[in-house]
């Protein structure tokens, strides 16, 4: 397992690179150039180039972009043009928020998801598919923002029943998780039932009824087994996308965390702070993956076999 | 009926009808939209502001007093031209490039294929917002970054259509007729593979609307006055306990035409049966 994993984790390497020269990237493409904000009006032209030999930028591109990427490693993201702090500061700050809504909704998805792809299963073709595989389609079709308004304005405004916005209490982290949770759960569902009704096709499962066991049982144990490879799979893969979720829901309910800070940032053209939020959402995807490989590896005793 | 193409077959079902009669409504407000809305987009009527529903305003008024009804159907236009235009360019950038990777194969194969990789576990919303970023906000860079961010789905499919295809007896067949490489990829590889991409296309077509709101959401994508759903439900939102109306039927448009995208999509698929083509792909 050990070599598996490292190997693993070194193919990681060439993502994080690539990744990495997009985000550094970002700061030169855009438009405008930040020494002439820096400078006064009139200054002469070795002002200038002083003040590009401070920052570093009279050297080449990738020269520059080799004296980033070992600050980053030394957890120097840089500093906040417009919050004038370290840009490390305010990730640590807004992180944990972050990663708290994030697991809590992919804990949502999975369970919800799970549960209704095997009701699904269970009563294929019947009504309880069918309502909900529909259900499931059209809470898919709805942008999480506007899902989360609606949320927040019947049972925080009318009902009363949540805080409206903001991080206190763990009340205030229910509405935000739904709707989250809810788009992933859409995926869950149909990946269960699907992988739920192929398994079910397989010669262990007829073996299992020969031997007179109950059907329930053969479902719930062995057929879900079977059934929630894929489903890990997918819900790994799809981290990003409970990522994304956190990123508008963050915004919608006033949340602290890397998607308010994100959007914030980009809207005051605070590129330091835009690098590091995107950086930290990237390698969350990434070691979202690879999270999910060593689970299905775990899971699947024919992919451990081959490993070991 | 079986002479009758697919599309059309497909709004046979009561569920592919209303679906399609949906789609036709809304492609329609969109493109008559300056002939048959009520208002003009901007026209501000501030005595009017934070109507509700009326006789002379169907879906009530915004913040400036402007006609909502008229501003969902210029808001269509936006939105479903940005959307389809970037889904376009999508497909066309994705055909050819996993065309390439396929019936190259070799190094120029596995380049593609890992950059296809690398942003395919990316979220699509992240990838936008990297370049927008770059590109900055507005129309265009929405535009192209829908594009981008769709990208990996189009190569992948095409790639693993003209591969499966390649194999194939008619190809062997037309090789040994004497047609070239290029007569063989643009006459016979393509045009098979052309169905499940399209499909494909239209589905995606639905997230890009969504993808497309979000990024209007953040005030990124078609800048005000022009009207877009994204635009709208950004405005909204700060208004929300005060007129909800404004953004309660921007959210409902995108939802239904997304969800009549993928009910028509799934009667097409049906029709068209495609189903095994488009997995592991989509």
């Amino acid at each position: 397992m050990l070599p598996w994993l490292i190997r693993r984790v070194l193919t990681l390497v060439p993502v994080f690179l690539a990744v990495s020269v997009v985000i550094f990237s970002i700061l030169h493409f855009i438009p405008g150039d930040p020494i002439d904000n820096l400078l006064k009006v009139g200054s002469p032209a070795s002002a200038r180039a002083e003040m590009e030999a401070r920052y570093g930028l009279d050297r080449a591109l990738p020269v520059q972009y080799g004296i980033w990427l070992g600050k980053v490693f030394q957890g120097d993201l840089g500093t906040a043009i417009v919050a004038r702090r370290p840009v490390a500061e305010l990730i640590a700050q807004a992180l944990p928020h972050s990663l708290r809504l994030g697991g809590l909704a992919l804990l949502f998805s999975s369970v919800v998801g799970i549960t209704l792809g095997i009701i699904a299963a269970l009563w294929r073709d019947r009504w309880p598919d069918r309502a909900i595989m529909g259900g499931v389609l059209v809470g898919s079709t709805m942008p999480n923002f506007w899902l989360g308004l609606i949320l927040m304005l019947v049972f925080s405004v009318w009902m009363g029943w949540f805080p409206v916005s903001g991080a206190r209490g763990w009340n205030s982290l229910v509405l935000p998780v739904v709707t989250i949770g809810l788009g992933g759960t859409a995926l869950v569902a149909r990946i269960t039932r699907v992988a739920m009704i192929e398994a079910v096709r397989q010669d262990f499962v007829t073996l299992l009824h020969a031997k007179g066991l109950p059907p329930l049982r053969i479902e719930l144990f062995h057929v879900l087994r079977h059934a929630l490879i894929p489903v890990v799979t997918i819900l790994a893969l799809r981290i990003g996308w409970i990522l994304g979720g956190a990123i508008t829901v963050e915004v919608v309910f006033a949340r602290p965390g890397l998607g308010t800070l994100l959007i914030k940032s980009l809207s005051q053209h605070d590129y330091p702070v835009v690098q590091a939020c995107l950086l930290m959402l990237a390698m969350a995807v990434m070691l979202g993956t690879l999270l999910g490989d060593v689970l299905q590896a775990m899971m699947d005793p024919r992919i451990r076999a081959a490993m070991a | 009926m079986s002479a009758w193409p697919a599309p059309l077959r497909a709004l046979r079902w009561p569920v592919g009808g209303i679906a399609g009669a949906w789609l036709i409504v809304i492609v329609a407000a969109a493109l008559f939209a300056p002939l048959i809305s009520p208002y003009a987009y901007d026209a501000q009527a501030l005595k009017e502001a934070y109507g509700s529903a009326s006789a002379a305003h169907w879906l009530g008024t915004d913040e400036f007093g402007r006609d909502l009804l008229t501003r969902l159907m210029y808001g269509a236009r936006t939105s479903l031209s940005v959307s389809a235009i970037a889904i376009s360019l999508s497909v066309a950038c994705g055909m050819v490039l996993g065309a390439a990777a396929a019936w190259f194969g070799g190094p120029f194969d596995r380049t593609v294929m890992v950059v296809v990789d690398l942003t395919w576990s990316f979220p699509e919303i992240l990838i936008a917002l990297i370049l927008v970023a770059i590109i900055g906000p507005g129309t265009t860079g929405t535009m192209i970054a829908i594009a981008v961010a769709y990208l990996a789905q189009f190569t992948r499919l095409t790639r693993a259509q003209i591969m499966t295809l390649k194999g194939e007896t008619f190809i062997e067949a037309a090789r040994s007729l004497g047609a070239g490489n290029t007569h063989i990829l643009l006459r016979h590889l393509l045009p098979n593979a052309f169905a499940p991409v399209l499909v494909a296309a239209m589905l995606a077509t639905g997230d890009a609307i969504i993808l497309e709101a979000t990024l209007g959401f953040f005030g990124l994508g078609a800048q005000p006055p022009v009207p877009s759903w994204g635009g709208m439900m950004s405005a909204g939102s700060a208004l929300v306990f005060k007129a909800p109306w404004i953004i309660v039927f921007p959210g409902l448009a995108v939802a239904a035409t997304v969800l009549a995208i993928n009910l028509y999509g799934d009667a097409l698929i049906a029709e068209l049966d495609i189903r095994s083509k488009l997995r592991g792909a989509g």
